[in-house]
């Protein structure tokens, strides 16, 4: 990497900013963190008491836990991805530099 | 950004699905194509399919005291432009929308037009605009700006289809931009940071394939050749 403290000090701000954006939401909000969607559907039902969703989900996971264990097999399939591909970059990058 | 499944009326839900369908029809022959003829690009696909999965799972804390996710679908978009996007994005919410009742097949056409479409194209536009500016700068912004107009675009559609009693729609549409919009804003930020860190790093490791795709040349002044 060129500039490799560049790249770490992005990386501690990235870091600083979701800690900052937490302490301020701690302060103002109920301090439960409840997601943006399920706001939306809330304002969607308070507004609207007479709107029947016309569609179930075919398939729920039952239960918090079940739901972020498959919230993280999504990260961790995203994540394992990115990492064989920049690995596999890396080191063709590395063995093509040889030659060329 | 996900609207729940059955929360579109029907009519809004089919005109969304309308609406994106020719999008990822046209993105699918698209990376299909890429696939075909570029061979070189296919691990970069591979890492533009996998940030937006990993981002759009990491729920994270916003100012507003609620959380949200980023999208990820800026980095593809700039890496291989916003058609490509459309289908990798609609794989995303599809996976969420089957496994984890998150978002739903009714609001699917209206959730890839937001994230998989808006998003995409807004990245790719402000991209261009910017071509002047350092590489960095344009990652950053037009990531930082498709995550935040998928959420504007959520807002719109949510107030499109319930538009509030007394103020119509702009009232409506005014109450759930300040939800989205103002919980998303730091967390555009953060993936615009994300997003220049993995351009960086693929722009050390695979300068040829990115040379391949015909973006982000490695030295500017042949892209301001190509432009005059």
């Amino acid at each position: 990497m060129r500039r490799p403290l560049s790249r770490i000090l992005l990386g501690l701000l990235a870091v600083m900013l979701v800690v900052v954006a937490y302490a301020v939401g701690s302060a103002r909000g109920d301090g439960e963190f409840g997601g943006t969607d399920a706001a939306a559907t809330e304002l969607v039902e308070g507004a609207n008491p007479d709107y029947e969703p016309w569609f179930q989900p075919l398939f729920s996971p039952g239960g918090g836990e079940v739901e972020s264990g498959l919230f993280a097999l999504q990260a961790a399939i995203g994540g394992g991805v990115l990492g064989f591909v920049l690995g596999t970059l890396r080191e063709r990058r590395r063995r093509g530099g040889d030659e060329a | 950004m996900h609207i729940a499944e059955g929360y579109l009326p029907p009519l809004h839900a089919a005109a969304w699905t309308a609406a994106a369908a020719p999008f990822v029809i046209h993105g699918t022959r698209e990376v299909a194509r890429l696939v075909r003829e570029r061979p070189g690009a296919r691990l970069l696909l591979g890492a533009a399919g996998a940030f937006t999965f990993v981002l759009s799972a990491i729920k994270l804390p916003s100012v507003t005291g609620s959380s949200s996710h980023p999208t990820g679908a800026g980095v593809g978009a700039v890496l291989f432009g916003p058609p490509v996007m459309a289908a990798l994005g609609t794989v995303v919410l599809l996976f969420q929308a089957l496994l984890l009742a998150h978002g739903g097949l009714t609001t699917l056409g209206a959730n890839v037009f937001s994230m998989a479409v808006a998003g995409p194209w807004a990245a790719y536009a402000v991209y261009r605009l910017l071509s002047r500016a350092s590489s960095g700068i344009r990652v950053f912004t037009a990531v930082a700006v498709a995550d935040l107009v998928t959420y504007c675009v959520t807002a719109t559609q949510l107030a499109l289809a319930f538009p509030d009693a007394t103020g119509g729609f702009a009232s409506a549409w005014t109450r759930f931009l300040g939800l989205f919009a103002v919980t998303q804003i730091p967390l555009a930020v953060v993936e615009g940071i994300i997003a220049v860190l993995l351009i960086g790093a693929l722009r050390t490791w695979a300068p040829d394939e990115l040379a391949e795709l015909g973006v982000l040349q490695p030295a500017p002044q042949g892209e301001e050749a190509a432009r005059a």
